[in-house]
Order: C-alpha cells, then structure tokens, then sequence
C-alpha cells in the first residue's frame, strides 16, 4: 500500500521512512475514518464553495509571460527549451 | 522613538511632520535586526524598503495625493507572489524560485503605496499549526520564547506581535491567520472564501486558502482588506461583488444575536480557563441587552476529519506541479527515467509533514477509497455548510475559543499529527463552510500569555464581524 501511493504521489522512502509513514498514515486514516458514523443518505457532496458561475472574458491574447520569463526558474534550460532526463532509449 | 499605534495615527504623525516614512523604515529594520532569534523573518528588503519610503516622503512633501496605505510598513508571509523577489513557501523545493508577478493582493497594496518590508517565515507550503516545519527553522513567539507562535503563518503572526512591522497578511486554510493570532495576542482575519483574489497564493487546498490579515487593531484590518478584497480577472473563484468601505463605517450601536455552542465550550480538550473566561463574555453581552443563545452542534467531532481528507486530496493534487523541471530545486543525482527523477526531486524537495499530506491526500483520492473518504467528506461538508446557514438565519455571529489551548511549548506536539490536527477543532469550520471568521485578542491567561475570542458570520458579512470585533476590543480592553 505505502509503496503504492508513494508511486502514484511521486514520493520515495527508505526502509525506515517506510515504517514511519505506515504508521503515520494508519493513524490519519482511522482518524478520519470517523465520519463514517455519519448518515449521509441524500446528502448531495459539496463542489464548490464559489455562487460565481461562469466568469467569461473576451478571447484577446493577454497576460501571458515572455518566453526568456517562462525559463527564468527553470533549473535546467538552454535559452529556448527546458531540458529533462532522457526520456526516449534507444 | 516612534511608536505605532494605528495607521489612521500614524498618517496624522506624517502629516503634522513628526515623523517621516523612511523614519519608520528604519525603526522596523532596527526592531528587526534586534529580534533576529524570533526567525520571523526570511528575508529582509532593507534597501528596497528605504528607498521607497523616501520616494514617499518626497511625495508627501510636493502634496501630492496620498494612497490609502501611505507609508505602511507591511511584512507578507512566504506564500505571495512578489515580482522579482524570491518566494520558497518555506521548501526547500522552491530554493531559489524568483516570482514573476506579483498577487493581486500584493499588487493592490503597492498601488496605495504601502512598504513591503521582507517575506515572513512560515510552516512548509502552510502546513503546520506551530511554525516548527519551515526549512528556515521554526519560529519563537516573542512572548515567551520558549514557546511557539503558532501557524501556519508564525512570522507574519511575530512580526506584528513583536513590533517588526506595522501590519501582515498571512494565509488561512484551517486557521493558519487566527491560530497564530490567538496565540501571540493580536487581530487575526480571515475573510469569506473569495473575498480576496488568491491569484499569486502558493496553493495549498484550493477551495479553503483564503488570504488574510494580522494588526494591532481592527480598523487597520479593515483597512487593508478594503484595499485588498473584490473582483479579478485573474481568480475566476474571487466574488464579483462590491466591496463596502470597512474602515469608514465601524461604528454601530445595535443589539446583536449571538449563537455559541455548548459542545464547543465544554469541550474536553478545552482549557478550563478558556472556557470560563469565554462563557464570562457571553454572560456580560446577554448583561448588556444581546441575545446570546446556546444552538445545539453536533458536528464537531467530524469537522477535523473532514477537513483533512478535502485538504489532503487538493494538497496532494496541487503540489502534483514541484517536479523539478519547470522551476525550484532539482534533484543532482543522475535517475534512469523521468520518474525516478521526479520521486528523487520530490522526496528531498518536500518535508516531512508536506509528503505525510500528500500521501492521505492520494490515498483518499484513489481508487477504490475515492467514495468512501472524498466524496464522504465532501458530503459532510455539505452538512456542515447547510447547518451554518440555518444558524445564520436566526444569528449575527457564532461565537467560538480560536484555539482549544494557549501557545505550546516547542517541540510539544511534533511526535504526534494527530494531537497536532486537533488543535484546529474550531478554526477548520470558517474554511469548510468558506465563511469569514476573526480572533480577536481580549483575554490573558494565568500563565500570562494571551488567547482571543473566535467570532464567525455568515457569508460576505465583513462588515458586521468587522464592527463587532471593534466593539469587543473596546468594551473589554485586555488588562496590561
């Protein structure tokens, strides 16, 4: 289960973190795990907390940031693109 | 020495010539060098500040129109985007990340000529109730340093409390403005959800982050989230409506009714001493002539829950964007593939608390347990919203403790996430249900450090909160 998430969340953990963050998230679960006292029958869940519905805007080119600002933070670029591991092999 | 009192005072010193902004600036920048171990500072814009405080002194002085924030010396918590200064949320994932823009929030406040002194220390991505999981080490409250300031937002919280700026805004997902408040014995606000635009807001659970406000007093509050608050193209969540003129219009005499929750004040993990002194106030409101009411809650003990399964889930999809590549720190280790670069990236990147919520949050979002924990809480939620509405039918104002204890010691509750998420009992309500909430700082525990009371109202009442919470401060000013 923990190597499950960590996969699908991205994460890694050594032996020990593992153990840990098992524990961790035993705990969190059963904590939450609470609310299934609740009867929810018919109770509709909340999406959305905004009353604004469909906010639109004209279809203008606008706010968008120069190419040389898109890369500013970019660890690793070589003025044009964003470079990244390997990812095709051969 | 210059003493800050209020904004409205200190724009009168600057008129009648008894002090100019630069004065001030550098006031702050000595208070803050002098109170370096508190930490509530990460970075410091000591030139930057200077400068501009001159620029306005030179304004002023060729009477020319004054911004409704001349001069206001403000610090902002490490989550809001600031145009060509560093910003990390307290990660080490975002070391080095340069904003490109600047929030609307922050954007408003330069355009009425408010001084942003540096960016405030807080919890990693505003993660934490006591300001102990920032990679730029936790923060001391000023009061009693043996103790924490509360958090998520602890420096924005210190920088007010300890005189090291004049105001500051923090975020608030769960509580992270009030909680720190409450426990360093200042105003503490948060607005309804979509008062203020969060565009340029490091996202934390995108349908509970709120921007908020910390000051000495309420009518700077009210000022700033006037500046603050109201429609942007940018923030399609932020309300459309108009925004009231808080600061002009706090002065009511009325007769409020005023809900409290027995469950709440007789809670097990209540301090007596909260307890009593917050039933003392109700006792002396029903005196003076409002009707305060017990309401019956029973929800309480599913509010926690629930408010951790929803921020989790929107956490661990927000923060699903720090992969190393686009920006922040990137992994030197050579990986075989991108995904082992972005696990590599990530597990050194995020801290502790940080990759415990993401990994709840993907739990309760994947398959298999999506329906049984997300859609369940979002369900709840509902309940929760539903039920504070009808109370706001017959209520001005919940009252409620903002923090069931004063500040812990440091290092206190650091074994233990969940101890740690109980602490949130009463402020997760006011996010779950996206209504505005304020602790306002009346009481003084026997300990000597301070608490606040808790006030809520329903949905873009603002003003209301805003005038009551003025109206509690004068009528019982804290013993000194």
């Amino acid at each position: 289960m923990v190597e499950k998430l960590a996969h699908l969340a991205r994460l890694k953990f050594n032996e020990e973190e593992k153990q840990e963050i098992k524990s961790d998230l035993q705990r969190m679960i059963s904590f939450v795990e609470k609310l299934n006292e609740l009867n929810l029958d018919g109770v509709e869940p909340l999406l959305h907390l905004s009353d604004e519905v469909n906010v639109l805007r004209e279809d203008e080119i606008k706010g968008s940031v120069s190419r040389e600002e898109a890369l500013k933070n970019a660890p690793l670029h070589d003025g044009e693109f964003i470079k990244v591991p390997k990812v095709i092999k051969k | 020495m210059f003493e800050f009192s209020s904004i409205e005072q200190y724009h009168q010193s600057l008129q009648e010539g008894n002090i100019t902004c630069a004065e001030a600036v550098a006031h702050y920048l000595e208070q803050i060098k002098k109170t370096g171990r508190l930490n509530a500072f990460i970075e410091v814009y000591e030139e930057e500040a200077l400068q501009k405080a001159r620029e306005l002194d030179n304004q002023r002085r060729q009477a020319r129109p004054l911004g409704k924030l001349h001069g206001v010396v403000i610090g902002i918590k490490d989550v809001l985007c600031h145009k060509d200064h560093l910003l990390t949320a307290s990660s080490k994932i975002l070391e080095g990340f340069t904003s490109i823009y600047s929030a609307t929030a922050i954007e408003r406040l330069l355009t009425e000529d408010a001084i942003i002194i540096g960016r405030l220390n807080c919890d990693e991505f505003a993660m934490g109730s006591t300001n102990e999981n920032s990679a730029y080490g936790k923060v001391l409250n000023a009061l009693d340093e043996t103790r924490i300031p509360g958090g998520s937002s602890g420096g924005s919280a210190v920088a007010v409390q300890a005189g090291l700026c004049m105001v500051s805004l923090g975020s608030d997902t769960g509580g992270s403005v009030r909680q720190p408040a409450d426990l360093c014995g200042i105003v503490g606000l948060k607005p309804t959800y979509g008062r203020i635009s969060r565009y340029g807001l490091i996202a934390y659970a995108s349908s509970f982050d709120q921007i908020g406000i910390f000051s000495k007093n309420i009518p700077d509050a009210a000022l700033l989230l006037e500046v603050m608050a109201g429609a942007d193209d940018f923030d399609s969540t932020v309300s459309e409506r108009p925004v009231e003129q808080y600061s002009s219009s706090l002065t009511e005499n009325k007769k409020y009714r005023i809900a409290f929750f027995n469950e709440a004040l007789d809670h097990p993990s209540l301090d007596p001493e909260i307890s009593k002194a917050m039933k003392g106030t109700l006792e002396d409101l029903r005196q003076k002539g409002h009707n305060v009411q017990p309401v019956e809650f029973d929800l309480l003990e599913y509010i926690v829950p629930a408010y951790y399964v929803l921020t989790t889930a929107e956490a661990s999809s927000n923060l699903s964007r720090y992969d190393g590549i686009k920006y922040g720190y990137r992994t030197p280790v050579a990986t075989d593939g991108l995904t082992e670069f972005y696990k590599e990236t990530r597990s050194k990147g995020f801290g502790k608390e940080v990759r415990r919520r993401i990994m709840l949050g993907t739990f309760v979002l994947s398959s298999g347990y999506y329906d049984a924990y997300f859609t369940r809480a979002q369900k709840v939620r509902k309940l929760l919203y539903e039920k504070i509405k009808l109370i706001f039918n017959q209520f001005d104002f919940i009252f409620l403790p903002t923090t069931p204890a004063i500040a812990f010691r440091i290092g206190e509750k650091m074994t233990d996430p969940i101890s740690m998420y109980l602490a949130d009992i009463y402020t997760v309500m006011a996010n779950l249900a996206g209504i505005p909430a304020i602790s306002v700082p009346l009481y003084t525990h026997s300990s000597g450090m301070p608490f606040g009371l808790q006030v809520l109202s329903g949905r873009f009442n603002e003003l209301s909160l805003l005038r009551v919470s003025n109206k509690l401060m004068e009528q019982y000013p804290k013993q000194k």
